[in-house]
């Protein structure tokens, strides 16, 4: 028998005004702005709780400013970014890092490039002199690159050419976008990367490694005017350079479903679908966005959501079975929909089950209940948030390198308090509609086969 | 009833270590018995509105026996519904409520965790659940089958990952006949035949009171702690504390097991049961492993392997210290034609060091590191939640973390040395790979 439910509908709408009060510490509380006469902005969030401080350089560079035949040369830069500088020779720089007790590495994405490190607060000017160094210094010696670009290949074997689902979803992405930049491996395709030179590398770090085109921020037990200064000491002399942004190369209309098969040693289906949709940078009503989001949780927020209750325990036709809808993306992203059909279940059959939930958003209201509880989770995960000096910098940090203000995060609970149903049945319509679907499914082939081994590389000198 | 409380209090007269490098505060961890006999550590942690609390019982799949991936299955029936509330209505009343549930069962033990905002408003209504699941299962029928299912799909999944194999091949090799030498996610046979009876007699076995550490830390004050820490073990059951695992007989011979795979990287994994948790030699092994392939670049095998020959992603060591000697692992994966020199360097670069040791500097270096970088290791309520646990959970030491600095800075050369050669055995190692084999293809 069904329990009554813990909470009433009527109690919620207390709780939820009780939870307001609660985090009425704004995320961008004790956080101050500044930018230099080069254009670099800095962004400090002062958190007194722990002994510890985190420093982050964005720069705006990621594989959507990339283009055919150099795709991963942001990701493979960013490994080259750890190999010397005249100052600090390679080697230096982890050397310095960790006599410091220091936490550091790097990260690469559609959008952005970043390199952080975490260290006791005493010791953000070791952090800031290294990057002010290699924001400009790199030294790329060849003989290092042509090493560390196998690496790389490695980690695309590791990554995506020996796991099923992602190389399944690499040839989706590819196949939803034809010709914007959006369908280009952040990892870069295996040929690319095996003809990428040292020089190719210099002239993506010349283009995009600029004070202008850079965003630091500094989290933690710190004093924003003490950064201020320090940042000043290290940043404000470099020069700014002309960045040249590439051509929009907009996506061109999608008129049909897109369907592939992915044949790979595998040993489970598995399918992977999107539909196009905005962005909260692209979309013309930013309210669409954030349905869409409102929209994801109602489908995949958590384990009361529509899929886990009734795909995953109801009918018990999948397996596994989520969404992803990323609000903040510089350009357009897929709403995107992936899983694995339980045992004695086909894909088609776990497909015709996400139709008629998206049928179901489309026909019928959602109900308040369901809205309330996102808007629980989401109040909730603000406190949450801030368990995490390193998170709340990065979504500063993000938020800036692609183009929005950072000072968003403070609308976030309200924006999202602010989707109805009616407003998450108005988008189901608008973008889940066939013409703009692209549908992968992975057709599992034996695992005890062999397949043709990768040719040893002939980089090594 | 009268509580038994028993209250050691981690520190002295001073809040305050004193290292050769800077002044720590370590947070004040409260220990104390609860009524029902479980052990509770609590850190107050008024920064923020939250709370997090994790039980940890000793009731992972070193306790299956032959009926492997029950303890796992059991862990995870427990959201699964209560004799009031189906799966729905319990993720419906932690998620109402902005609270977070999560479960989990590895080797040594199975865990519930509760995140919520410290707001009575919010906490009561997910505290309630929280107890509900951890004290009132219902295991029913339909559920164990959709969950067997799933758990069966999860074991297909695992064979199209080179991960998945080659650890659960790296432990069959080293543990044969121990109780770890078996997958948590157990067999597919064991799945298949697992019954409603099993898994209930291994919850009422093991999710008992005296078997259970409570870890706290958040929002409340010691009498809120202690008030929450009685509820939250009330309605266990009050069997006794159940035997500790064996000892680890290790004497195999040094061999290689390949597994075919039809992947473009092998796999690789060296290793060999190493030590338990308590272990004296704890900290020369965790300094010598930092300096050896557990700090990343510059360390000895990241060194041999990626930075000076571009061979692999990612080259790793680990010692993973448990109730019974856990392993100590070397790892890394490389294009399948690279497997013979990269097996060739990890072998050449651990024999080195078990050999020589590290050198002055190398040992002042990792030092730093360590000393230098402990406030961040303490910084969140998250990693201060995995630290507690552990240390209730072990039975370690309550002065663990205020001694850490400085049981890592007294540590010699020698120590380390004396310390790998006591726990690592160059005649003793497995090596398993995972890929395509070398003669053929």
């Amino acid at each position: 028998m069904r329990s009554k439910r813990t909470l009433l509908s009527l109690g919620l709408a207390s709780l939820l005004a009780a939870m307001a009060t609660q985090a009425q510490t704004k995320p961008s509380d004790n956080t101050h702005e500044y930018t230099f006469e080069n254009g670099l902005k800095l962004i400090v969030k002062e958190d007194h709780r722990a002994p510890v401080l985190v420093s982050q350089v964005w720069y705006k560079v990621g594989s959507t400013y990339e283009h055919d035949g150099i795709s991963g040369i942001s990701h493979a830069l960013e490994h080259m970014m750890f190999k010397g500088t005249e100052k600090f020779p390679d080697g230096e720089f982890d050397r310095i890092v960790s006599d410091n007790g220091g936490r550091h590495n790097a990260f690469t994405s559609q959008d952005y490039t970043g390199y952080y490190q975490e260290f006791e607060k005493s010791r953000l000017e070791i952090s800031f002199e290294l990057e002010s160094d290699r924001m400009r210094g790199l030294l790329l010696p060849e003989e290092e690159f042509k090493k560390e670009i196998r690496v790389v290949m490695e980690e695309r074997q590791l990554r995506t050419e020996d796991n099923p689902q992602a190389l399944t979803y690499e040839q989706f992405n590819a196949t939803a976008f034809l010709n914007s930049s959006l369908r280009i491996p952040v990892i870069g395709w295996m040929n690319d990367l095996e003809n990428m030179n040292i020089d190719d590398l210099r002239d993506w770090y010349e283009q995009w490694y600029a004070p202008n085109n850079a965003t630091l921020v500094v989290a933690g037990d710190v004093n924003a005017d003490e950064v201020y200064a320090l940042a000043k000491k290290y940043f404000s002399s470099i020069k700014p350079s002309a960045i040249k942004q590439p051509k929009p190369r907009q996506e061109i209309e999608q008129n049909g479903t897109r369907k592939i098969i992915v044949k790979a040693p595998a040993e489970l289906p598995y399918f992977i679908s999107g539909y196009k949709t905005p962005s909260l940078l692209t979309a013309e009503n930013e309210s669409d966005a954030y349905a869409l989001a409102v929209l994801s949780a109602v489908l995949d927020g958590g384990n009361s959501s529509r899929f886990a209750k009734k795909l995953i325990r109801g009918s018990a036709i999948a397996a596994n079975v989520s969404t992803g809808y990323s609000l903040h993306s510089r350009g357009d992203t897929l709403f995107h929909f992936d899983g694995t059909p339980a045992q004695g279940t086909t894909i088609d059959q776990l497909i015709g089950a996400i139709n008629i939930e998206i049928d179901l958003l489309k026909t019928e209201l959602v109900s308040q209940k369901e809205l309330d509880r996102i808007k629980a989770q989401v109040v909730a995960s603000q406190v949450y948030q801030r368990d995490s000096i390193s998170s709340q910098a990065s979504t500063i940090g993000a938020l800036e390198s692609i183009g929005l203000d950072w000072r968003v995060i403070d609308k976030f609970v309200d924006k999202i308090t602010a989707v109805s149903a009616e407003d998450i049945q108005r988008v189901a319509k608008k973008y889940f509609v066939e013409d703009t679907l692209t549908i992968a499914e992975l057709d599992p082939q034996p695992l005890d086969t062999r397949k043709p081994k990768r040719p040893s590389t002939n980089l090594r000198h | 009833m009268t509580p038994t409380k028993k209250i050691i209090s981690a520190f002295s007269a001073s809040i305050f270590i004193f290292s050769t490098q800077l002044a720590q505060a370590t947070p004040e961890i409260q220990h104390w018995k609860n009524e029902h006999g479980s052990k509770v550590f609590f850190v107050a942690a008024p920064e923020l509105p939250m709370i997090d609390i994790r039980i940890t019982f000793d009731a992972g799949s070193a306790r299956d026996h032959d009926i492997h991936g029950l303890a796992l299955m059991t862990n995870g029936l427990l959201s699964e519904g209560t004799s009031k509330l189906d799966a729905d209505a319990i993720a419906e009343s932690f998620e109402n409520v902005g609270a977070n549930f999560s479960n989990s069962a590895d080797r040594d033990s199975a865990t519930v965790n509760l995140r919520s905002l410290s707001d009575k408003k919010w906490l009561e209504p997910a505290l309630a659940t929280f107890i509900a699941v951890l004290s009132d299962p219902s295991f029913a029928e339909t559920v164990i089958e959709r969950e067997r299912q799933r758990a069966l799909i999860a074991l297909r999944g695992q064979k199209q990952s080179p991960q998945s194999i080659i650890s659960n091949a790296f432990y069959k090799n080293l543990y044969a006949d121990h109780s770890y030498a078996a997958p948590t996610l157990g067999y597919e046979k064991s799945m298949s035949t697992m019954t409603r009876r099993d898994i209930q007699t291994f919850y009422q076995r093991h999710y008992v009171a005296s078997n259970a550490t409570i870890a706290i830390v958040g929002d409340l004050d010691r009498k809120g702690a202690e008030a929450l820490a009685n509820t939250l073990t009330a309605k266990l059951g009050k069997k006794e504390k159940i035997a500790t695992i064996e000892t680890v007989n290790y004497t195999a011979e040094k061999k290689r097991v390949h597994i075919e795979h039809p992947s473009t990287q092998t796999h690789i994994m060296v290793g060999m049961p190493s030590h338990a948790r308590g272990d004296d030699d704890h900290f020369a092994l965790f300094l010598g492993n930092h300096i050896f392939g557990g700090s990343g670049f510059g360390s000895h095998i990241t060194k041999a392997i990626r930075e000076d020959r571009g061979l692999a992603y990612s080259a790793y060591s680990y010692f993973a210290p448990m109730r019974a000697q856990g392993p100590f692992v070397v790892g890394l994966q490389t294009s399948t034609a690279q497997t013979d020199e990269a097996l060739q360097v990890l072998n050449d670069t651990l024999t080195a060091f078990v050999n020589n040791g590290p050198n002055d500097h190398e040992l002042a270096a990792a030092k730093r590191d360590i000393i230098n970088g402990f406030p961040l290791r303490i910084a969140s309520n998250s990693s201060l939640l995995n630290y507690v646990s552990l240390i209730g959970f072990y039975d370690l030491p309550l002065d663990y973390l205020n001694e850490f600095t400085d049981k890592v800075d007294n540590i010699t050369k020698k120590q380390v040395r004396d310390a790998f050669a006591r726990h690592i055995k160059l005649d003793q190692l497995i090596t398993v790979t995972v890929g395509q084999s070398a003669d053929e293809g």
